[in-house]
Parts: C-alpha cells; sequence; structure tokens
C-alpha cells in the first residue's frame, strides 16, 4: 500500500514539472517561440554580416514606435467581439483628414501634431459612429463587412483629396493648384514630433523616446479602460454577448464605444506613423495599414476576441523586428540591393502567416 | 477462454495542469450491459467518458494515462470521429448540437440517405443530392420512439432545453453501428415522466446488444435500469457493486463519505397560511410569451411576498416561458405588476433595475462566461447593475473594479455553495457541470434581489450539493425575505421546498395548490390542457 503512495507521488512531481514547462511554452505559444528565436537569430548574425547591432536595434525600435498605435487601435474591437478591425482604414482616413487640415489652417512645428489630432477626433467620432451602427445591424459578420468598409471607404477618399477645397502650396499639385499630392513631406510640420523629444543617442544605438513614451501612455490608457465598469462590460459582450445581455448591458451601444475608439486610435495611429516617417500619404495608401497591424496583434498572440496590451507590444515588436531584420541581414549576406523584394516578401509571409493562424483560435 | 469483454478501463489515469481528477480508474463493460457512473459534481465523471470518446480537451490537455480496450484491442481514440468509427457514441452533458441546423438535420448529420442524381454519376457521391423525404422519415421514427413531441423543423438554436437533449438522444438512437452509448446526465432536464419514456428505451437498447453507459444524479434511475453501479469519488472508483444489491441510501453514502439525511420534506406548514396580512409583491396578468418550444399563452399568476412558489409542468408546456418572458429575454406581453407598479415587458434592464433576478436554465448560452473566471461569472451581474464591487475615482467619474473586493466575494460563495475549483481564478468553462450550476446560482446571490426566479437549480447537481443548494435557496428566502420562484421539472423537489406549486399545462395555470398535497392532484393538472 505504502508503495503505491510514494510511486503516485513521484508520478505527480514529474507530471507537475512537465506541466510546467508545457504550459509555459504554450502560454507564450510554439509560433511565437519559433518567430522570437528567428528574430534573436538575425540579431546574431547581424554583426557578423557587416550590419551594426546597435543600428539594427535602433531601426526595429524605430519602427515599433511608429506602428504600435495602429495596433493598439484593434484591441477594443476585439475586446467587444466585433473581431479583427479591417476598417482600419477608416480610422486612418480621420487621421489623414486632421493632419491636412491642421496643416491647411496654417499651423507649423510640433503643433501641427496635436492641432491633427483635435482635429482627427470630430471625424473619427462621426466615422466610428456610422462604422458601429453598421457593424450592429450584421453581428457575426463583422470582419468581412469591416474590410469593404476599408475598400469604399479609401476609393471615396481617393476622389475627395483631388476635389476637397485645398490650397496649402505644401500640400497640392504645383501645377493645377488644387487636389492634395499623393506624398506630402511634413518637414516644417509635424516630422519627428514624438520621435524627436527626448530621444537618446548613445552610439548607433537611437531610441525614439518620445514616441515611446506616447505609445505607452495610450495603452496605459486602455490598459485602465478595461478595468473600469465600462471596460469590463465590453470584454464581456465579447466574451458572452447573451450573458451580457441578460446582465442588463446594451450590448449595441458597448459594441459602437469599442468602435470608435478603435477609430479614434486608428487616427492616432496614422498620425504617429507620420511624424515617424516624415510623410503623409495619401490615396491608396491606408489599404496598406491594416493588414500589418492585423497581423502584428495576432502574432503577439491575441484571438479573434482576446487581445491584451501585452499581445500588442510582443506582436507589434516580432513583426516589425523580422520585417526590418531579416532584408538588412540577406541583403548584407547576398551583397546584391533586393532589400526592398524582401521587406515586401517578408512582411506579407508574415501576415499570410498570421491569418491562417486566426481560425485555428477561433472558437 | 472466456469472451473478452467489449469495453475495458486499467489504470487510467488524467490530470489537468497538475491538478490529478482521475486516478487508476479500472472496470469492465459487457456487451448488453448497462453501467451506471455516479458520484459528486467533480468526481471525474464526465473526464472520464470524454477520454473514452476522444474528446479534443483531453489532448489539449496533455492527455491521459493507462489503457483502454476494446473487444480486448487497445484503443486510442484522437477524436471524436475515430470513437464513433469505433462504435462509441455519446451525448454529453452540454449539448453539442449546431444551432443553425433543424433538429432533423442535426439528427442525420453526416449521416445523410443521399439520392443519386445524374450529376451525381457523373461527378462523384459528393454531389448527391440529400434525401429530405428520407432524413424526415428516420428523425421522426427516432423521436417518435422516445414517445415526445418535438417539432422536427425547428432550429436548435430556438429549442428550449429539454427538446434539445431529446433531439440529441435521438441522433444516438439513429446510428447503426453503434456497439457503446455513453449518455452524461441525459436526464437533467426532463421531467419524471420524460425520463421513465428515456429510461424504457435504454432498457429496449441493451435488449438488442448496445451496451450504455448511464451517467446521472438521480439515484433512483441507476436502480431501475442499471445492471451495475460504479461509484466515484474524486477520482478514484470506490465501489462497484450489481444495481440489484444495493439502494440509495448506500451509493449515496458512498459517493460522499457519510450519510446524508434526504432533502427535508419537512412540510413547511404554509406561510401563506399562517400569516394574517398577506401582501402581493408581483402580479402577472395575462402574460404571453413568444419562446419556441415553451410557449406561454396566457398565464394569471399572483406571488406573495417572502414566499417560495414552485412552477412545475411538463417539458414544452411553457413553465420555463414564463421568467424568460418576464425577464425580457424572449418577446412578451401581458401585464407584469411588481408592488403594484408595472414594469415593462422585453427590457431586461428594467427588471435588473427593479431587483429581479434570474438563473437561466442555460447555463451554457445565457449562463455563464465560459471564458472568464469565476470571479467575474459571479461578481459581473451586480457590478454591471448595482455599482458594486466597484470604487468610485475622481467622485464616481471613473469607476475601478476593485478586485479586492471581487475576490473576497468570489471566496465567499465558493465556501458557501462549496464549488469545487482550484481557485476564485479558474475558467467557468474549466468547471464541472454541477459546479458551473452552482456559478450560475452565486451569480444571482450576489445580486441580492427581491424577487429571484431559478429555472431548474439543480439540474446536473449531485444529491450532497443538491440539498445543499435548496437549502441556501431557503435560507436566502428566509434571512433576507426574498420571494423565490423556482421552475423545476421534479415535483418532487418542489415540494420540499416550495410553499405552493403552480403547474402549468398547454401555456396556461392549470392549477396552483399547497405544496403538501398529494403528488397525484400534480399529475392530474400537469396533463390538464396539454396541447
Ligand atoms: N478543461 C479542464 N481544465 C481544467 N480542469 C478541468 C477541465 N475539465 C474538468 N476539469 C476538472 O476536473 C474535475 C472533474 O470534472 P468532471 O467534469 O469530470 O466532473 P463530473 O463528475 O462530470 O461532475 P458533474 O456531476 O458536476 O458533471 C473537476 O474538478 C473539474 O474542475
Ligand atoms: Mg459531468
Amino acid at each position: 500500500m505504502g508503495k503505491t503512495i510514494i510511486k503516485t507521488d513521484l508520478i505527480d512531481d514529474n507530471n507537475s514539472f512537465m506541466g510546467t514547462v508545457k504550459s509555459a511554452v504554450k502560454s507564450f505559444g510554439l509560433p511565437r517561440l519559433i518567430i522570437s528565436l528567428f528574430l534573436l537569430l538575425m540579431f546574431i548574425l547581424a554583426p557578423f554580416v557587416g550590419a551594426n547591432f546597435f543600428t539594427q536595434l535602433s531601426n526595429t525600435l524605430n519602427r515599433f514606435s511608429w506602428n504600435a498605435v495602429l495596433v493598439l487601435a484593434m484591441v477594443p474591437m476585439i475586446h467587444s467581439g466585433c473581431g479583427l478591425n479591417f476598417g482600419l482604414p477608416l480610422g486612418i482616413i480621420a487621421g489623414l483628414l486632421g493632419a491636412t487640415l491642421s496643416i491647411e489652417l496654417g499651423f507649423t512645428g510640433a503643433t501641427t501634431f496635436w492641432m491633427a489630432i483635435l482635429l482627427a477626433t470630430p471625424f473619427a467620432v462621426l466615422f466610428g459612429t456610422l462604422y458601429g451602427f453598421l457593424l450592429n445591424k450584421i453581428k457575426g459578420g463583422e470582419m468581412m463587412i469591416a474590410t469593404y468598409v476599408g475598400f469604399s471607404a479609401v476609393s471615396l477618399m481617393c476622389m475627395m483629396w483631388l476635389l476637397l477645397p485645398y490650397h496649402s502650396p505644401n500640400m497640392v499639385w504645383g501645377y493645377a493648384g488644387t487636389g492634395l499630392r499623393t506624398t506630402i513631406s511634413l518637414d516644417g510640420y509635424f516630422n519627428q514630433a514624438l520621435s524627436g523629444f527626448l530621444r537618446i543617442n548613445i552610439g548607433h544605438l537611437s531610441i525614439p523616446t518620445g514616441a515611446l513614451l506616447f505609445f505607452g501612455i495610450l495603452a496605459l490608457g486602455i490598459w485602465a479602460f478595461l478595468h473600469t465598469k465600462t471596460g469590463t462590460a465590453m470584454t464581456a459582450v465579447g466574451s458572452n454577448a447573451k450573458f451580457a445581455r441578460a446582465c442588463g448591458v446594451n450590448i449595441d451601444r458597448v459594441r459602437a464605444l469599442s468602435v470608435i475608439m478603435s477609430t479614434w486610435l486608428g487616427a492616432v495611429g496614422i498620425l504617429v506613423y507620420e511624424q515617424g516617417f516624415g510623410f503623409i500619404q495619401l490615396y491608396n495608401a491606408p489599404f496598406n495599414m491594416a493588414l500589418p497591424a492585423v497581423s502584428a496583434i495576432l502574432i503577439g498572440g491575441a484571438t479573434v476576441n482576446k487581445a491584451s496590451i501585452t499581445n500588442v507590444i510582443i506582436g507589434t515588436f516580432l513583426f516589425q523586428g523580422i520585417v526590418t531584420m531579416t532584408p538588412t541581414v540577406i541583403n548584407s549576406m547576398i551583397h546584391m540591393d533586393m532589400s526592398e523584394v524582401i521587406r515586401v516578401i517578408v512582411s506579407n509571409g508574415m501576415i499570410i502567416y498570421a491569418l491562417t493562424r486566426k481560425s485555428e483560435v477561433s472558437k | 477462454m472466456a469472451e473478452s469483454p467489449l469495453l475495458e478501463f486499467k489504470n487510467v489515469s488524467k490530470s489537468f495542469y497538475g491538478n490529478n481528477v482521475l486516478n487508476g480508474i479500472s472496470f469492465t463493460l459487457n456487451h448488453g450491459e448497462i453501467l451506471g457512473l455516479v458520484g459528486e459534481n467533480g468526481a471525474g465523471k464526465s473526464t472520464l467518458m470524454r477520454i473514452l470518446f476522444g474528446m479534443n480537451v483531453i489532448k489539449e490537455t496533455g492527455g491521459y494515462e493507462g489503457e483502454i480496450l476494446v473487444d480486448g484491442n487497445l484503443v486510442k481514440f484522437d477524436n471524436p470521429s475515430e470513437a464513433l468509427k469505433a462504435g462509441i457514441g455519446m451525448v454529453h452533458q452540454e449539448f453539442s448540437l449546431i444551432p443553425g441546423f433543424t433538429a432533423v438535420e442535426n439528427i442525420v448529420l453526416n449521416r445523410e440517405p443521399q439520392r443519386k442524381s445524374i450529376i451525381s454519376e457523373v461527378f462523384g457521391p459528393r454531389l448527391n443530392t440529400l434525401d429530405r423525404k428520407k432524413m424526415d422519415e428516420i428523425s421522426q421514427k427516432s423521436i417518435g420512439t422516445l414517445g415526445v413531441n418535438i417539432n422536427k423543423d425547428m432550429l436548435i438554436s430556438n429549442m428550449p432545453v429539454g427538446h434539445k437533449q431529446f433531439t440529441e438522444i435521438a441522433r444516438e438512437l439513429t446510428k447503426k453501428n453503434i456497439k457503446i452509448l455513453i449518455l452524461d446526465e441525459p436526464t437533467a432536464v426532463l421531467t419524471e415522466k420524460e425520463a421513465d419514456t428515456l429510461l424504457k428505451s435504454i432498457k429496449e437498447m441493451a435488449k438488442r446488444g448496445i451496451s450504455v453507459i448511464f451517467i446521472t444524479h438521480r439515484l433512483q434511475e441507476i436502480l431501475s435500469v442499471c445492471d451495475k453501479v460504479l461509484v466515484m469519488r474524486d477520482g478514484v472508483i470506490v465501489r462497484e457493486t450489481p444495481a440489484d444489491k444495493t439502494t440509495v441510501r448506500e451509493i449515496t453514502k458512498w459517493m460522499v463519505g457519510r450519510e446524508i439525511s434526504g432533502i427535508s420534506a419537512e412540510n413547511n406548514e404554509s406561510k401563506i397560511q399562517n400569516k394574517k396580512e398577506i401582501k402581493k409583491i408581483m402580479s402577472v396578468q395575462n402574460l404571453w410569451v413568444d419562446m419556441p418550444g415553451e410557449t406561454v399563452r396566457d398565464v394569471t399568476l399572483d406571488i406573495f411576498e417572502g414566499e417560495i412558489l414552485g412552477i412545475g409542468g411538463l417539458a414544452g408546456q411553457g413553465k420555463l416561458g414564463i421568467p424568460n418572458g418576464i425577464m425580457g429575454l424572449y418577446e412578451a406581453g401581458g401585464k407584469v405588476f411588481l408592488n403594484e407598479k408595472e414594469i415593462s415587458l422585453n427590457n431586461p434592464r428594467l427588471c435588473l433595475d427593479s431587483r429581479l433576478a434570474f438563473v437561466s436554465e442555460d447555463r451554457r448560452g445565457v449562463g455563464l462566461l465560459l471564458d472568464e473566471s469565476l470571479e467575474w461569472n459571479i461578481t459581473f451581474p451586480a457590478m454591471q447593475i448595482q455599482n458594486k464591487y466597484l470604487k468610485m475615482l475622481l467622485g464616481g467619474f471613473i469607476k475601478w473594479r476593485d478586485e479586492e473586493a471581487i475576490k473576497e466575494v468570489t471566496e465567499k460563495y465558493i465556501k458557501e455553495l462549496s464549488i469545487k475549483c482550484t481557485g476564485s481564478q479558474q475558467k467557468a468553462k474549466e468547471l464541472s457541470g454541477g459546479n458551473q450550476q452552482k456559478v450560475c446560482l452565486a451569480k444571482a446571490f450576489a445580486l441580492e434581489p427581491k424577487v429571484l426566479f431559478v429555472s431548474e437549480p439543480t439540474r446536473g447537481i449531485d444529491v450532497g450539493a443538491k440539498k445543499l443548494v435548496l437549502d441556501a435557496l431557503k435560507k436566502f428566502n428566509k434571512e433576507s425575505g426574498v420571494t423565490v420562484i423556482m421552475i423545476s421539472s421534479e415535483l418532487e423537489e418542489l415540494r420540499a421546498v416550495c410553499d405552493r406549486i403552480a403547474i402549468v399545462s398547454g401555456g396556461k395555470i392549470s392549477g396552483v395548490l399547497p405544496a403538501y398535497t398529494d403528488s397525484e392532484e400534480f399529475g392530474h393538472l400537469m396533463v390538464s390542457n396539454v396541447v
């Protein structure tokens, strides 16, 4: 009798040890582990192929700071069960309107950035409200509709950018005098408005403190929001809408609120991106922003109805890290300038991988 | 040489993240044998059956140890379809039907009778058309053998729980090659009568050579149909015995390891009669509710302050429609007064604000946030409706979750209702069925309502815990003066707890009698105007 007891104890120990290892791997996720190891390998290889480690790290941090807010914009809608925000271009358009208006109104320097956020806000709220109303009509098919909404909004704005009565000579086509250019330089406006703030330069390492700080504040805001009564209701709606309804939560209102929040974050996100990148890109450009953001959050470990700030940070870092590092390293290895091609291949590869993963985790 | 048994478990163990829930389970099952499996909530019954059926949760959580033999051959099913191929069928404790399909479609799913057409002759059987008529026939027949009246063309998502249960059983019955049928608490939502029909068909199956593993908390059922009883406690088999050599009392003792007095059938000398002045707290007039499968046609009913009112009746007659309608979960009409004030229907929020609360019979659908912690499940309604468990910051502008208060109250209910879990942070989906039910009750208690509707409160709860839950309801009623309206398919349970019992039949109240009235009279009322 005694013997058997001891035996089970041993098995127990064994089990729980293996259990901890397994659950640690599981909670971090095997695919993420592989991607992280790959990224690490790139960082290790970099010095050997002649790329400075710190320059590479700075590049990655920089791209992280441009993109993180756009990825954060996924969180509210995921929480309320509206799925992945393929309609991100809508928020981006609000941001672009804010940026162009701010310049048109004659602001200069870093002020344009803050004015752009201010001016983008009413558009984001308006678009978000309409978009939320639409999504509430078609519960269950959100992601497909979101994609359509993104497409139509971008197409419509392609016309509007030409037609709207903008006059600022820095933005309109020189020869015609009307219609906005495809790319508008932000020199003299909000180029590096955040990234330049408190920037730390040590040798080759350069940290865009301001932009990281700004993301930190927004992320903290979302984290805090999810700890409030309304935030709790939002998570519950995403988790089980019937349950939330039976508890007296107005599902449609909570969902609409999440869409407005996501849209506004999208607007702010593109402004943060532009201040780092140095240019405003109009017309078809918003198309290219949604998929990387969606992929990043999925790689970060979010599922269709669960996402945390950690998912955002890890995901953005891994995605942007791979996208910046791989081309540099491979390029230096083959001594041929193919970085742009490789970048496109890698980033689209990541997107495809992330989207196939999505179905795996959905309920 | 003796014939090998149909099914044999050898030393099977299972743990979830280091938490051992099954330890060295060994037993055998012969051809045509009915095996009863009993044990307290969380003893590991469903887990054991999930292992046999190859459910994904088992694999995802690290598989199991030990051996399972079917017909003397070692098997290890990686997924349910392999188990099905080997002739094992399972009716789950929680339904596994496809909500968007009709009863017929669910019953013959993947085994649809097909018709060849010219196209399919050319392009292969994948383009065969469905033989709808045959599908209907098969389903009708199998529903017929169960002796119930289910609309076979109704969508599962519109069905009341009782009908879902029958549909699921009907599905298993139509499978031709089935050798072993697992029934995990199939009778939990059925009235005695319906359960009897089911038990009869189980016996018939056994006669045809099908072996059945039958899990239930109604021990009497075990004694009446089973050949052999396995009693489990905390993941081990504590007793194996022929069913005709034991009693309910003995089984109970083995299950919980101590004597348990039955639910006190002490007659609660109706409070209504004792009290001089009785106050009407709620008055329902000409209520109709459009709840599919549980239609309420015309219900008029007075409810007195501080009483426990039972509502009974056969499945599908409308007893479940009453609370669902009043609480605004299904479209309803008519008038409902609370303390002489009319409350508008079809608005869950208003009901909740007027301190009504409801424990739904549909615990997976409406009752739980399966992916969230117990803390969230128990405190969410009270937080949203009454601003409890919140810290008001900046003068109430920010309502911050008070994690400490949440933990405290959750732990209180875990203790009070002895919910078996690894802690207040465990996810609701990881609890056993009976313990999930307790979470639903705790959630309603946390609301501290004035009027509490509970639908099938003891569904899937073991004998020991049943007493606990019913006593908790009684205590809640006595100490906080809460008016309780309890809807149950078990008449005996209603008689033990309630002051008065209303019987619903054909969507109308066919009578309201004091609880101590003879069961027979209630029986008559139940069938008085069945539709
Ligand atoms: N997916 C899971 N993850 C973690 N623990 C689990 C999981 N599923 C079940 N458990 C635990 O295993 C134990 C046994 O659960 P099981 O569902 O087998 O009980 P049961 O005997 O069927 O009880 P009931 O009568 O309430 O249905 C419980 O303590 C439960 O919390
Ligand atoms: Mg169970």
